[in-house]
């Protein structure tokens, strides 16, 4: 069975200088990417970077990923707001 | 009649609607989680869409996902536009962003 840590892996491995934290129970998982190299780009455009990364498991061992991206910069102004 | 290819089939449908959700059952009986909260979230802002089933058209379900190059179901498009899946939907109905898009029309 996947593991949070094990996508947290994949995703590392690909983005560069990204931050992932991930939560899941092996059928769903939640995941925050913090990546500088998210900026300038559409969300459309920065989820697709980690299906990128994910690749092929996307449609074999990944059943369901809800994902939020964000820039370092966005990921500070959220954090200090909650 | 002449028989469509997939990629075409999917470019006239968007053409034919403005807001058209690929997903996973109806919007009555959503199939899966992720459909659901779509369709509850195109509801929020008192959208008329057109949704379209893809299991039960399997070439369009492979079908959408290399025409956006996009793995996962479901796929917003808005004026034949992809505006994405369920996770951006949120994000852009939280920030309001969708309500204009689609108030816009």
């Amino acid at each position: 069975m996947v593991t949070p840590e094990d996508i947290k892996g994949w995703i590392e491995q690909e983005i560069i200088d990204c931050r992932v934290e991930i939560t899941g129970d092996g059928q769903h998982f939640y995941a925050v990417i913090v990546s500088p190299v998210f900026a300038d780009r559409s969300m459309v455009q920065q989820h697709q970077l980690v299906y990128r990364a994910l690749g092929e498991r996307m449609k074999a061992e990944i059943h369901a990923l809800s994902m939020q991206t964000m820039t370092p910069e966005e990921y500070a102004v959220r954090d200090g707001a909650a | 009649m002449k028989k469509m290819d997939t990629q075409e089939k999917i470019k006239a449908q968007l053409e034919e609607n403005d807001i058209i959700l690929y997903m996973k059952g109806s919007a009555m009986f959503p199939q899966c989680g992720f459909s659901g909260k779509a369709v509850e979230i195109l509801k929020a802002c008192e959208a008329k869409f057109d949704t379209v089933d893809v299991l039960s058209n399997p070439d369009i379900r492979d079908g959408i996902k290399q025409y956006s190059s996009w793995p996962t179901i479901p796929q917003l498009y808005i004026k034949g536009e992809f505006i994405g899946g369920s996770d951006i939907m949120l994000e852009m109905y939280q920030k309001g962003d969708l309500q204009e898009k689609i108030k816009a029309l």
